[in-house]
């Protein structure tokens, strides 16, 4: 499998999903400048964690502007798996990609904090999820200021019932619990489709138990197991 | 030159020689070398490059005293980092800093340019970033100023470091009165290259162009560096245009582009715009590459208009870079530069007539020989008289002072609860950590932080730890800088790793205070003279000065950083308890050499309201054997958590072992000692003294670790277990068998005094 990821001015996580992709997964990643009109021959995007453009304006606001996001845009349309972490999450909400907003954390402060999320009873099956067990708790850093995911109430229950509220945040014992002021306690969502999947704690951080933990390999296997049952 | 641009002698007066920070004698001495009246640019800048912080004109005689060389170091100080060689073809880069007065005035912005200029520092020399520390001083919380230069200092330094992308790993925070108004922010970074891809800030190669990169140029923080070497008058508020502004979305653009250009031919060196801004980078380049340059002010892009070749020059604006290109490869600079959307500007070339030559609009108004700026300093041997204090403390009756038997178990709660011990969780949570997935030991979990080097194919880690008791430092300025560089080795020694070299931050108050230069002096002899009987070179640093308010100087806070080597980095040694039944045993030093440990302890210092007495000593050739011995024991693999024993003493310790692993302990505080009758309970607690580390281990271990360390002449006593029990018990002396508890403890109730973690 071949994914790519885009490196837009500030993204500081490429490097971290990179190295998920080639080392530990042991398949192939390559960065996609954002100056780029292309991303062909991938099949898989990434768009990062990091500061596009400083945050400047609002968190992923501008990225969403860049030259590279038409192609991204086409590649989700034509059902091209497509997963954004933290900003990446933010810029894909920016872009129309995946419903709903991040707003300032509740706490109006960074942070930087492992936590448990679980898959949704009610969940899509989206190709970076459908690999990960239902019932099981994943313990995934988080490394944010702007990560309160905002849906209005009447779009946040066509969310939960269309399977899009993917993940939730939750304790060790799987209770769900307030991280960020978030509503619904959601993690990470999908599109309606199911092939665009945004989150803001970060899989590819946790990779390696030398790490604090490996509970963010299963996104990735997810894909490739997805990508190659197709 | 133009002799119209000179200033008359007669035009000399207080008001201007006080904005440019020379003295009248200092203004005759730069007349002297010259030989001729200066101009007002030369002036400037030679206020600016002879301030104490550009020209150490203080402090330059003790540096003097510090060991900086050794088989592993590539470059020591006088450069923008040192460097060290790591094995396998790796170097380390690494500097701290301080910005202790603009965080004063404007927390969040001198914060977070202080993290920003660190980080240029070190990738000027062509290393990547891979760990941000800190060391931060406030006054007593929630008193006055506190809280906001507390929550300002700590957002900023999160939002320069978290943006950019490098993980802030580890630091200090502590609080005293004497830093209510004067803050101390230092900001270390640590880089990695491969020794080919150092890059030195030296200007060679007549005709090589100099290209100014990054950010325009404003009035931001114009005399900065005069700024940073001046008492804080109680006008500080007007100071805020002497404060820049930091981004730290255009530095990490800076930094990928510098570090492109670094793995090309195009550039023969870097010199980023800090302290003084073109004023010390142009002439630091100069004077270290032997050469001259010549600058041409207007072709400088500017932030806005109007601006003068005196402001140009001294313009602290943040992000910028100097690059000396080599002729011929400026398009291709530029063209790297643009992929980055950075702005880049030829604004002059290097000469060989040893003159910084400054032009604006073809006229030329600065042509200063770069050595007097740099090599000729005026160098001041401050008077310095013992303060009356020291030998009050030495004398002050401890045991006298403190009660005789109170509650330890309430005692321990409320130690742990203090605000220099308790978790600092609340704050470096708000730092990413784990970003660059490198992070194998973050804050709260190891005596050191530990960073792994797998982005260089290798298995190796790299230790960091910030540290100064800057209580003892008060109390005994010499003792303290000492047992600052053997808390920060041995931080970095209980983790796994070997010590390998200190960068300094030397923060004192005003140098021209007999007594505090006094006790700037003795800090340093003992600083010095630790690092070198521990065999540890300083390969950078840096001193702040001036750190007083209304006569009132910070306690003097000589800030070690270290770094340390382990071999595999997935075998760093966290402090939390791993298993129920393992063994607690303490290697080192029952007691100090001398007096009970309580002089200068936490546990004084709250029962008093304020520190009392005199830090126990080091004993340098012990502790350098006790690092050996633990280390061949961690190598073994016999080591499961390894804890230094520090403010809050064994106590402490154990509750921070327990709290973090979720076990408990129960230990026998009859072996914590050899002769019950030589001191009290509270000294076996929380009296804090060097040479010790608590360590657990598995009964099988046991005993080869006690011959390993009857191999090293180092003591080992077998303290007690870990229990399943989640409570941390200490079992009186004279009951080593029985029920009698010196304290017998909840974990729960000490994670609540504790904090979060």
């Amino acid at each position: 499998m071949k994914v790519g990821v885009i490196v837009f001015p500030g993204s500081n996580g490429d490097a971290d999903a990179k190295y998920a992709v080639d080392h530990v997964l042991g398949e192939q990643a390559a960065f996609i400048w954002h100056k780029e009109e292309s991303v062909a021959g991938f099949d898989a995007l990434v768009l990062p964690g990091g500061f596009s453009y400083g945050d400047h304006l609002r968190s992923g606001a501008i990225a969403r502007f860049s030259p590279i996001m038409a192609a991204v845009r086409r590649f989700a349309e034509a059902g091209g798996p497509v997963l954004g972490i933290c900003n990446g999450f933010q810029i894909l909400t920016e872009a129309g990609l995946l419903p709903g907003v991040l707003r300032r954390n509740a706490s109006l402060r960074f942070q930087c904090e492992w936590v448990h999320v679980r898959v949704d009873e009610a969940a899509q099956a989206t190709p970076f999820t459908v690999g990960l067990e239902r019932g099981r708790i994943y313990r995934l850093p988080i490394a944010h200021g702007d990560g309160s995911y905002y849906a209005s109430p009447a779009q946040l229950a066509a969310l939960e019932a269309s399977g899009q509220a993917v993940l939730r945040y939750c304790d060790a014992a799987g209770v769900a619990v307030e991280v960020n002021g978030s509503v619904g306690g959601v993690a990470g969502v999908c599109n309606e489709r199911g092939n665009v999947f945004g989150l803001m704690p970060h899989p590819e951080r946790a990779t390696e138990t030398v790490l604090g933990g490996a509970d963010g390999l299963p996104f990735f296997a997810s894909l490739r197991a997805a990508l190659a049952a197709t | 030159m133009t002799a119209d641009l000179q200033i008359a002698d007669s035009q000399i007066d207080d008001r201007l020689l006080a904005e440019v920070a020379l003295s009248r004698a200092e203004y005759g001495l730069l007349v002297e070398k010259l030989g001729r009246q200066p101009t007002l640019v030369e002036l400037a800048m030679t206020g600016a490059m002879w301030s104490e912080h550009c020209g150490y004109k203080s402090s330059k005689p003790l540096l003097k005293l510090f060991p900086t060389t050794g088989p592993r170091v590539i470059q020591g100080p006088g450069e923008n980092a040192g460097v060290l060689d790591i094995g396998e073809g790796l170097a380390l880069v690494m500097k701290i800093e301080s910005h202790n007065h603009p965080s004063a005035v404007e927390p969040y912005q001198g914060a977070a340019t202080g993290v920003g200029g660190i980080i240029r520092d070190i990738f000027t020399m062509g290393a990547r970033p891979i760990a941000l520390l800190n060391s931060l001083r406030f006054g007593l919380p929630d008193v006055g100023r506190t809280p906001y230069l507390l929550n300002g200092v700590v957002a900023g330094i999160g939002g320069y470091g978290n943006c950019i992308g490098i993980p802030t790993v580890g630091g200090e925070v502590y609080f005293a009165a004497p830093y209510a108004d004067n803050p101390l922010v230092n900001a270390m970074c640590a880089g990695v290259a491969r020794q080919e891809e150092i890059i030195l800030a030296a200007a060679s190669g007549v005709g090589n162009s100099l290209m100014l990169v990054g950010a325009d140029t404003g009035r931001d923080g114009i005399h900065g560096a005069t700024f940073a070497s001046d008492v804080l008058a109680q006008d500080n508020e007007q100071k805020r245009p002497a404060v820049q502004v930091g981004n730290p979305f255009l530095e990490k653009l800076l930094l990928e582009a510098c570090l492109e250009l670094a793995k090309t031919d195009h550039i023969v060196g870097m010199q980023d715009l800090g302290a003084a801004g073109l004023t010390s980078s142009s002439v630091e380049c100069a004077s270290r590459g032997g050469a001259g340059v010549i600058l041409h002010t207007d072709r400088v892009s500017r932030r806005e208009s109007g601006m003068t070749a005196y402001e140009v020059m001294l313009s602290e604006s943040q992000e910028r870079m100097l690059i000396v290109v080599k002729r011929g490869r400026e398009a291709a600079v530029k063209a790297i530069c643009d992929r980055w959307d950075l702005h880049s500007d030829i604004v002059g070339e290097v000469t060989d007539d040893g003159l910084v030559r400054i032009v604006d609009a073809g006229r030329e108004v600065a042509a200063i020989p770069a050595h007097i700026l740099t090599d000729e300093v005026p160098i001041y041997q401050r008077p310095s008289r013992r303060p009356a204090y020291l030998d009050a403390e030495a004398a002050f009756d401890l045991a006298a002072a403190l009660p005789r038997d109170p509650d330890y178990g309430a005692a321990l709660l409320s130690l742990i609860a203090q605000p220099n011990l308790r978790s600092k969780g609340s704050i470096y949570h708000q730092y990413d950590h784990t970003i660059q997935s490198n992070t194998v030991l973050p804050p709260g979990q190891g005596d050191a932080a530990v960073v792994r080097l797998k982005d260089w194919g290798s298995q190796a880690g790299l230790a960091f730890s910030t540290d100064c008791n800057s209580v003892y430092c008060y109390l005994d300025p010499y003792r303290g800088g000492q047992l600052a560089v053997a808390e920060a080795a041995r931080n970095v020694v209980c983790v796994g790793a070997t010590p390998l070299a200190v960068t300094d931050c030397l923060n004192f108050g005003s140098p021209e205070n007999p007594e505090v230069f006094y006790q700037f002096e003795q800090a340093v002899h003992g600083l010095a003279d630790a690092c070198r009987s521990l065999g540890i070179p300083v390969i950078s640093g840096n001193v702040s000065l001036y750190n007083e308010t209304s006569g009132v100087a910070v306690y003097p806070t000589p800030v070690v950083g270290m770094a340390g080597l382990l071999p595999d980095a997935s075998k760093a040694i966290s402090f939390s308890l791993k298993r129920e039944g393992h063994q607690i045993v303490l290697l080192g030093l029952q007691r100090p050499s001398e007096g009970d440990g309580l002089g200068g302890s936490e546990y004084a210092t709250m029962l008093l309201g304020q520190p009392h007495g005199r830090p126990a000593p080091l004993d340098a050739a012990h502790e350098a054997n006790l690092y050996k011995c633990y280390l061949k024991a961690a190598a073994a693999g016999y080591i499961h958590a390894g804890h230094d024993c520090s403010e809050g003493g064994v106590a402490v310790a154990l509750s921070e072992m327990c709290v973090s692993g979720g076990l408990g302990a129960e230990v026998w505080a009859g072996y914590l000692f050899d002769e019950s009758d030589y001191c009290t309970a509270s000294s076996v607690l929380f009296g804090e003294w060097a040479g010790r580390i608590l360590c657990e281990v598995s009964n099988d271990d046991l005993r080869p670790l006690v011959d390993l360390c009857s191999e090293f002449d180092i003591s080992i006593y077998n303290i007690g277990e870990v229990t399943a029990a989640s409570r941390l018990q200490v079992r009186s002396f004279d009951d080593p068998q029985g029920d009698s508890r010196l304290l017998d403890l909840s974990l729960a109730d000490l994670q609540q005094a504790y904090g979060d973690i």
